[in-house]
């Protein structure tokens, strides 16, 4: 298998594409927040990462991390990103299953049986 | 430019439109303990890898005495994802342990269900790390002894002893390059967690 494509290195610092930043506007993302770009939103205004983000969101959902991985991005660097656009409407997070819907131990059950099914 | 994705993906790039939930297992070790092709091996895409550069800050009183041709310090993170019914993904998190905690450790550590720890019976010592930062965060898990092909086979009695593991702990068995092997160890760690979270509901 070849390795990942990814960009050795940015042209620019991180904290440049994050306007200075270091901390996301929200702190709910985890690596495994399932994104997804919402549909209608005009791309003007936004910068080149955005608009990468964006780009990439269109074609479905990802995972926080897997975000980072396809545009060579740091997890630290794609939070920023990410929180910046769902605030202005452009990404929406898939809304998870409500807790008490599903508890921990039928959670584990689903794990354990999509795991015994790949066998 | 986004390369687009994939034109050469193992499988589908993008999530399904029906899963509702996503859940994360973490793959640990040490260097070359076979992380990496564990999460190859199992992920249906095409493995990703993010790294992480230490701030100035930390850089400053980074010990580097390990690694004297090494200017920055880098935490790099392998990671994959199996789809396991149509309303639920795991994705694998692989990465190096790390004696000092880092942001990136904190996101895995997150909500993680568990983690398993690949060892290799030849340098069984140098799994102590790992397992003691696990245990400082409360994150269970198991240990799954990598076979590798030229490594001597010990008893599983000697191995538990080696590593300290408590009774209840898992210790496996596994072949990193093969899915069945690779299916089983997860399927060992998520049947202990059933165990534990059963207990806590007494």
């Amino acid at each position: 298998m070849s390795p990942p494509h990814r960009r050795e290195r940015g042209l620019v610092r991180p904290y440049v594409v994050t306007d200075g930043r270091a901390h996301p506007t929200r702190n709910t993302l985890d690596l495994v927040t399932l994104v997804t770009a919402a549909s209608g939103r005009p791309l003007s205004g936004l910068s080149p990462e955005k608009r990468r983000v964006m780009e990439l969101c269109r074609g479905g959902a990802l995972s926080v991390a897997e975000v980072a991985g396809h545009l060579a991005l740091a997890i630290s660097v794609t939070k920023v990103l990410l929180s910046d656009l769902i605030d202005s409407g452009h990404i929406s997070t898939r809304p998870p299953i409500p807790r008490a819907q599903l508890p921990d131990d039928q959670l584990l059950q689903e794990v354990l049986d999509g795991l015994r099914s790949r066998l | 430019m986004v390369s687009a994705p994939g034109s050469d993906q193992v499988g589908q790039v993008y999530v399904s439109d029906t899963v509702r939930a996503a859940v994360k297992i973490l793959i640990v070790g040490h260097f070359a303990v076979g992380k990496t092709t564990f999460v190859g091996t199992l992920s249906e895409i095409r493995p990703l890898r993010t790294e992480e550069t230490m701030t100035q800050a930390s850089e400053l009183i980074d010990d580097l005495a390990g690694s004297p041709d090494k200017t920055t310090t880098t935490v790099a993170m392998d990671f994959g994802r199996l789809t396991l019914s149509e309303r639920l993904v795991l994705y694998l998190f692989g990465a190096p342990g790390q004696k000092r905690f880092t942001t990136l450790w904190k996101d895995m550590l997150n909500g993680a269900l568990g983690a398993l720890v690949l060892a290799d019976t030849r340098r069984l010592d140098e799994s102590f790390d790992i397992m003691g930062l696990l245990e400082e965060h409360g994150m269970p898990y198991a240990v799954a002894v990598n076979q590798f092909d030229d490594a001597p086979l010990f008893p599983v009695a000697e191995i538990r002893e080696a590593l300290d593991l408590l009774p209840e702990t898992p210790l496996i068995t596994c072949d990193a390059r093969d899915a069945a092997s690779s299916t089983e160890a997860l399927i060992s760690l998520v049947e202990y967690l059933q165990t534990r979270t059963s207990q806590e509901h007494r």
